[in-house]
């Protein structure tokens, strides 16, 4: 049987030697350096999450319907009628706070070990674009089930873009396909959905993989494995990926699916926080739910936005401003020039500018869940200003010196001399 | 031989110009798709001018239409009303309607065509959520400066009567007033006007 098994194999190898030689290339013969620690598990539980996007997605789409008029019912029907529906549902949308979640831990473990530095660059863009992608895909899926909150998140979402100067309002009115958020603009946003953007995202993350490749993994080290090479040209601390680090994966996708089923089973909704209240009643354009705020994934950005007063009579400020929070991202691997790269050999002064950093993060997260009054006020004597938008403008502020003042805390830091080779 | 040292002038021309009349060939098939994203003929349908009966609106009652799916408020102003919105000028960020948030006919004390008479599209502007109506009598719950106006639930922004903005709340500007005109005394017609555009 085996060698029967074999002798099929050597005629395809063949006819068609590229997928043996891929296969070594990317699997076997990929040499990963051996110190990953538990960092290094978000890389591939992000690839196992667009699978369980792309196959939920998929099931999904023979049930809903893309019409204003039939879309909130037929969410529904999906949720009680369709055999197995409502898991599916549940899969989808626990998946996607998932996503955000395994991605935002992804990103970083690549400030924690500098990941984005030189030669990985490129590799660090192609992944700041697939978050954009993920961002996209988010938004406009938040859209179809077409409750009060996808209604109007979307109609907010869009009037950022009103408040652009001179082509603003144009270009709002392009993106609906109407004068305001209607049944054209929701089934623009299920092609946007369900193609448009899955085939961008899956053609990054191969282009992702295939930079990853190239030049090589980090590691908790940040040092370069390939310096250091045996006889045959292997890393010397080098392991191929597989089998060592497809098992490990195996190890982490095991838990990270465990914790998955707690929620999807128990706490799907995760108290308004993956699918919130106010979407079990259907979009009516005439009447605005009291409370509006985006999920949590969303929160530190529509904290910015909300934070910013208006300038010479427009919101465009606070847009742009939440715009910058995600494309100075592109700039870290110009903005950092420590002579090291993982935290393990950094200073104090980096290493509290990126727990500030993470706090700001956490903190401006909160307050974009709540309304802004949520601490209450300040006295007259600052105006009887809500605390809560006080509190995000000085995180906001914050948050970009991460960024700004980031050329110059990493020059003056001390750093630890670097060993030659990883360690364990 | 020496023709293959040296790249053939003639050929490399012809290659840049098929490139270009080839990307300019993708630009043009570019449009109907970009074109196709615009608002369809029923959606411009759909948003067609809208007439609305005022002849059963009671003084200080805020009617509520449909216009382009947006709510679009008519209220008969009392008296009391207009002179509260004099006092009104001190509290708002723009009394001079500097800013075109209305047609120029509106450009006025009242922000309306005849005094009495408020027309504006109902939605902040903010972020676009509809804020409800506050009377004068609810001092109590939006401080002594306030004479009567609309509350935006959604992020605290408050108009007077006129559809002007508080100084110190989110939305930047006044309220919209759509485009309209008397058809008679009694009806009156949103979304077009004659003097105007």
């Amino acid at each position: 049987m085996a060698s029967r098994l074999m002798a099929l194999w050597q005629w395809f190898d063949a006819r068609m030697p590229t997928v043996g030689q891929e296969y070594r290339k990317h699997l076997t013969e990929y040499y990963a350096p051996k110190n990953f620690n538990f960092w290094y598990y978000f890389g591939s539980l992000a690839m196992l999450v667009l699978v369980i996007q792309i196959v939920s997605g998929i099931f999904l789409t023979m049930n809903y319907k893309p019409d204003a008029a039939l879309a909130f019912g037929s969410v529904e029907y999906i949720m009680r009628d369709v055999p197995g529906g409502w898991i599916i549902r549940y899969v989808h949308s626990t998946g996607a706070s998932a996503f955000f979640l395994v991605v935002y831990l992804h990103m970083f473990r690549a400030l924690l070990y500098g990941s984005y530095r030189q030669p990985r660059e490129l590799l660090w863009i192609f992944g700041v674009l697939i978050y954009l992608c993920l961002m996209g895909e988010a938004f406009f899926g938040y859209l179809l089930p077409w409750g009060q909150m996808s209604f109007w998140g979307a109609q907010v979402i869009v009037n950022l873009f009103d408040s652009i100067p001179f082509i603003g309002p144009d270009v709002a009115l392009w993106l609906r396909g109407d004068y305001v958020v209607s049944d054209a603009t929701l089934n623009r946003f299920f092609a946007f959905h369900v193609i448009a953007i899955p085939l961008v995202l899956l053609g990054l993350v191969v282009v992702h993989l295939l930079a990853l490749h190239d030049v090589g993994s980090n590691n908790p080290d940040g040092i370069e494995i390939k310096k250091k090479k045996d006889a045959s040209g292997k890393p010397l601390d080098g392991i191929p990926f597989h089998p060592y680090y497809t098992v490990k994966d195996i190890v982490g996708v095991v838990v990270f699916l465990a914790i998955f089923c707690l929620v999807m089973f128990f706490i799907p909704n995760m108290g308004g926080y993956f699918l919130e209240a106010n979407n079990f009643i259907p979009a009516d354009a005439l009447k605005t739910p009291a409370h509006i705020a985006p999920l949590w994934y969303f929160t530190p950005y529509y904290s910015m936005l909300r934070s910013v007063p208006p300038l010479f009579l427009s919101q465009f400020p606070g847009v742009m401003v939440m715009g910058l929070a995600v494309l100075i991202l592109f700039f870290l691997p110009w903005l950092d020039r420590s002579p090291v790269k993982s935290i393990r050999y950094r200073g104090g002064l980096y290493k509290t500018a990126l727990g500030v950093f993470v706090i700001v993060f956490l903190i401006l997260g909160y307050l974009g869940t709540v309304p802004t009054n949520v601490w209450g006020q300040f006295g007259p004597w600052l105006g009887e200003a809500d605390r809560g938008t006080v509190v995000a403008r000085i995180c906001t502020t914050l948050y970009f010196l991460f960024f700004i003042l980031m050329p110059w805390y990493t020059r003056i830091d001390k750093t630890k001399p670097v060993p030659e080779r990883v360690t364990m | 031989m020496s023709d293959q040292k040296q790249p053939d002038k003639m050929r490399r021309n012809l290659v840049v110009a098929t490139s270009v009349l080839g990307g300019a060939a993708t630009a043009g098939a570019a449009v109907p798709f970009v074109a196709s994203m615009l608002p369809s003929e029923r959606a411009k349908a759909a948003g067609a001018p809208v007439e609305i009966d005022i002849s059963k609106l009671a003084p200080g009652e805020l009617g509520i239409f449909e216009w382009r799916g947006k709510p679009v408020w008519v209220m008969k102003r009392t008296k009391q009303m207009l002179e509260d919105i004099k006092k009104d000028n001190s509290v708002v960020a723009d009394p001079k309607s500097d800013v075109p948030q209305q047609p120029d006919y509106a450009r006025n004390e009242y922000r309306s065509i005849k005094p009495e008479l408020m027309v504006l599209v109902g939605v902040c502007t903010h972020l676009g959520c509809s804020p409800q109506k506050k009377s004068a009598e609810d001092k109590g719950e939006m401080g002594e400066a306030w004479n009567g106006g609309f509350y935006c639930p959604c992020h605290g922004s408050k108009f007077d009567y006129a559809g002007r903005v508080y100084k110190g709340v989110p939305a930047p500007t006044n309220l919209v007033v759509p485009p309209y005109e008397f058809l008679s005394d009694s009806t009156l017609i949103i979304g077009k006007d004659t003097k105007g555009a």
